[in-house]
Order: C-alpha cells, then structure tokens, then sequence
C-alpha cells in the first residue's frame, strides 16, 4: 500500500491476526488433539494447554476404525461411499451446469433469466421440505439406501452454484479469441480445444471444488435417505457411532475419523485457496 | 423485435434451451416435483407405520401443527438461533473483512484461516464445539471465568450458546468474504477526500463504507438467515433437540423419518417453506434486496 505504519499499528495489527487465525484453528487442533488421546484418559487437563496436549499420544482411535476390515469396520464403507457419491455428484453437476452456464453466457434465448432466477429460488430451497417426498418415491423407486438415491438430491442443489459461479466465470472469457484463431486458420475444433477449454478450465476447476465440497458436508439427506453402510457418507455414520466395545464412549474415534475427514480438505483448501476465494465472491457483487 | 424470427436466433434459442435442458430438468425434478408431492402428503393421514389407516384428511395436519405447543417452541427456537447468529456472523464478518482489506501484512494468512472453517464438514465442526463445551472432555471450562463444572449441554440457553458459536464459527468466513467482495468496489478516493474533510475513521466507516455496501450487506444477510433458518446439522449432533433446543428442521426431520408419519411430516416441510419464502420475501421487497446481485454460496 506505501503508507507508513506506526509501531502501534503494527502491534495492534500483529495482535488482530493472531486472534483470527487462532479463531478459525483453534477447533480443529481441539479434534485432532482429541484423536490422538488415549480412550481410557479423555478427561481434559486443568488448563487449557493441558487440554490440547494428549499426555501419551497414541494411535490407538485411528486403528479402532480400520481394524476388522471393509466388513467389521465402522469407517472405511463409510469414507468410500463419502468419495464415491461426492465424484460422481460434481462431475455430473458440473457437466450439466457448464452446458447451462455456456448457454447462459453466450447465447441468447427467451427463459434465460427465468433459468437464473429458478436456480437462486432453489439455492434457498430448505431440503428439509423434500426429504419426505424424497424418501417416500425412493422407497418406492428402489433408490433407498442406494447410491443414486443420494447423488441426485446433491446434484440438483449443487445445480445453482455451480451454474452460478460458471456463468459469473465464462462471461469473462474473451469468447472471441475463439474466432481470431479461426481466422488464423485454426479448425473450430482445434480453436475450441487449444483456446476456450484452457481459458474456461480455471473455472469450471473452482466451481467442481465448491461442488465436491457442498456435497462432502451433507448430512440431512445422508441420515434420511440411507439406513446401511452401503450408502451411508462419513457424516451420516459420525452421528450413529457407537464406537467399539473397548470404549464406554465412541469420543476418541469420532475425533479420529472427523480428523480424518478435515485433513484432506484443509489441504486441498490451502492449494486452491485462491481460485476458491474467486469463486465464492465472483459475480456475488457487480462492481 | 422484427416480425420474423430469423433462421440463426432459431436456432441459436434451440441450442440454448437444449444446453439448458438438463441442469433444468435435474432442478425441477428435485425440487419442484416432490415440493408439490409435499403438499399433496400434507393433505393426508398417512402414517407409514399404520398404511392401513388413513385418507384425504383435508387440513387437519396442518391444524394439529399450527395448533400444537411443540411447532411454536421450535419456531421460536430457530428464530432466536437465526436472528442471533446472523447478527454476530455479520458483525464478526465485516471486522475479519475489514482487516484483510486493511492488512498492512499477512493477508494471505488470513485468508487461508478464514477459509478453513468453510472447508470443514458441519458435523465435524458440530463435534469440536460440542467436546469443547463438554464439562469432562472440553477445553471451554478450563478457561478463565467459566466454572469447572458448568454443564452447557443441561440447560436450554446454554445449549443455545453452544449451538451459535458452532454455527457462528462455520459460516462467519463466507459472509467475510462477500462483504470483502463489497469493500473492494469502493472507491479509495471517497476515504481520502473525507479524511482531507476531517472525518474520523469511525464517521467514514458509518458514513462511506456502511452505505456504498448496503447491496452487498443485504445479499450476504438473505443467503446467511435463510441457512440458518434450515440448522439442522449442528442441532442433531449438539443435542438432538433435547433441553427445548429442536429447530423446525429437526421436528420436521423426527416426523418423516423418526416416526414415519408423512402426513403430518410434510405439512411440518410444507410450513417451513413458507416460512423460507416470507422471509425471502421481506428482504426482496422489505429491504430491496436485488435478487440478481444475489448468488449461491453455501
């Protein structure tokens, strides 16, 4: 910025960062320290410090989920259907809303912006009032319990975001470097292919990490509309542990396997933080 | 627009609805359909654990909702959870926006820890906070001025307490980062010439920033009340409605699913969407929200 900050600032400012970041950590550390807590010694020290440091760290949650196999453990079905559902529901939704967010960028055509206006009214659609509905056809449909039965309610309400942050993406596209290179004797194809999928591909990129996000957190339809580990997400499956019979409470393993589920996110969250801050902010305000 | 259509709009509205099709079709049969199946359930008794009995029973369950202690507890309940958590997601974010606009160093530190938050699954934020308050497990009691043996989770506005953070801690980062959207279309030059005028930092964020944001202020507060009109997540693992605590979902969600008794379930669903919509509409004509600046996020 070039302006001059005072000692004061800094301090004021140093201190001001230190709480946000604490702020947005601070839960996670508690889960992870949790995790790595003996079963038998949960209990919370008398300070806070005390709290967060596990006395002897141990490994002994992480193996009670993993122990037994596909079939005996209560975690790993779970985790599979979680990755499962979550690919197959964003790479769907974002097929169907780039065709849609091409449309709506480029073309033009009578219902466009009832298009739009339909998937903002269903971004603020409650689930809860399709989950009756849902359950009752499914029952009757054979989606039950099944994988389907969970991939087309996330693909329709990932629908409007995905629609959203690709529209507010492709409108910045230069389209017409499309035709440039045809007049530089490009095939359309290859103009296709070599120009507009590299400059659409940053996009279409953030919007399938917000999807597979939104899908990754669902939890209402995952307890509706599944009753068995062969559909049921990691969300869904955290709120019925029972934990094994070593422990009187499923705690250690619960912190375990939420560990494990928010580490991998983190991460990717770190890489894209960029593109995922773009997304989320992009056509939110016009400027 | 000219009598006739010419053959390259004809077409080029053909490839339009087909590229559209899809996602549409996808949209409203998830939503539109089953909304509709919804009211049409509501209208009757259909209890899946009695299939025998049952019948059109015109607007019976919607009496017996409307008249009913239990749907108003909840109202109430997921009023006051919405109304308090919003209001503290809006102040808590504009600061946290404030300072990564402002960041004299370290903005990108921010942005990575605000985005952790948004990252995680609200079941997993749910089970933090609630180890966290819990007497014997939690870090909360051992901080100062808390008593060691508070039992947050044993009372109703406690539980609540309890309940907001969790919330307010999930969702503050997204309405950060839209009200930064917001700041950054103000033009620096205002601030320099009311600095120039004599108005203090206080009278410029009132005076300059607060009004130059009011779309974006209003977008973020209708996405973010109509969220957290819906909690449901956070409810089920904290309490599970236990201690007067249930939210409108969760009561919904308890009669479909818990007791299968779709008829009254789905009038239970067919209200809170009318709730959805009144509130949706407050703000589009109450406030003059333009829907078009509005976008989906979570």
């Amino acid at each position: 910025m070039g302006e001059r900050h005072s000692g004061r600032e800094y301090t004021l400012w140093s201190v001001g960062l230190l709480l946000i970041v604490l702020f947005a950590l601070i839960p996670v550390l508690w889960i992870v320290s949790l995790s790595f807590k003996d079963p038998g010694a949960i209990a919370a020290g008398d300070t806070v410090w005390s709290s967060f440091v596990p006395e002897d760290p141990t490994f002994a949650n992480y193996e009670s989920l993993f122990t037994g196999g596909l079939s005996e453990s209560p975690f790993i079905a779970p985790l599979i259907n979680s990755i499962v559902i979550a690919l197959i529901a964003t790479s769907i939704a974002i097929v169907f809303a780039a065709f849609a967010a091409y449309a709506i960028a480029r073309l033009e055509f009578p219902g466009k912006a009832l298009i739009l206006a339909g998937a903002l009214a269903i971004a603020m659609f409650p689930p809860i009032s399709t989950v009756g509905p849902l359950f009752d056809m499914w029952r009757t449909l054979g989606l039950y319990d099944t994988y389907p039965g969970l991939i087309i309610p996330y693909l329709t309400f990932a629908l409007p975001l995905a629609i959203y942050t690709l529209v507010a993406f492709f409108r910045e596209i230069p389209w017409d470097l499309e035709q440039a290179a045809q007049v530089d004797g490009a095939t359309p194809v290859q103009a296709f292919r070599k120009v507009i999928i590299p400059l659409a591909a940053p996009g279409v990129f953030t919007a399938a990490i917000l999807v597979f996000i939104f899908c990754w957190n669902d939890f209402l339809f995952a307890i509706s509309l599944t009753s068995s580990d062969a559909s049921r997400t990691v969300p869904a499956a955290l709120a019925f542990f029972t934990g094994e019979s070593q422990f009187a409470e499923p705690t250690g393993a619960i912190a375990a396997a939420a560990s494990i589920v928010t580490i991998p996110i983190i991460i990717f969250v770190l890489i894209f933080q960029r593109r995922i801050v773009a997304g989320l902010t992009a056509g939110a305000v016009k400027g | 627009m000219a009598a006739g259509v010419s053959e390259r709009t004809r077409s080029e509205r053909k490839l339009g609805w087909m590229l559209c099709a899809p996602a549409v079709i996808a949209m409203v049969l998830v939503t539109a359909y089953p909304i509709a199946y919804a009211i049409i359930l509501s209208l009757q008794e259909l209890d899946l654990r009695f299939p025998e009995e049952g019948g059109f029973a015109g607007l019976s369950n919607y009496e017996a909702v409307l008249t009913s202690e239990l749907w108003w507890q909840d109202f109430f309940n997921t009023t006051f959870i919405m109304v308090v958590s919003v209001a503290i997601e809006l102040a808590l974010g504009m600061i946290i926006a404030l300072v990564m606009y402002r960041a004299i160093f370290g903005r990108g530190v921010i942005r990575t820890s605000v985005l952790i938050p948004y990252g995680i699954v609200t079941v997993v934020a749910a089970f933090s906070w609630f180890y966290a308050f819990d007497p014997e497990v939690g870090w909360i009691n051992d901080l100062p001025f808390i008593a060691d043996d508070k039992a947050w989770f044993g009372e109703q506005f406690s539980s609540f307490a309890a309940i907001i953070t969790a919330e307010v801690w999930k969702t503050t980062p997204f309405m950060a980062l839209l009200l930064l959207a917001g700041l950054v279309t103000i033009d620096e030059g205002l601030y320099e010439a009311a600095k120039v005028d004599g108005a203090s930092a206080w009278q410029r964020f009132w005076k300059i920033t607060v009004p130059l944001m009011k779309p974006a202020i209003l977008v973020a507060l209708l996405f973010r009340t109509l969220d957290a009109f819906r909690v449901f997540d956070t409810i089920f693992i904290m309490t599970r409605g236990a201690q007067d605590t249930e939210s409108v979902s969760i009561l919904g969600y308890n009669q479909l699913i818990g007791r299968l008794n779709l008829g009254l379930g789905s009038a239970v669903s067919v209200l809170i969407f009318v709730c959805v919509f009144v509130i949706a509409f407050l703000f589009i004509r109450g406030f003059g929200v333009r829907i078009q600046e509005g976008r989906p996020g979570t």
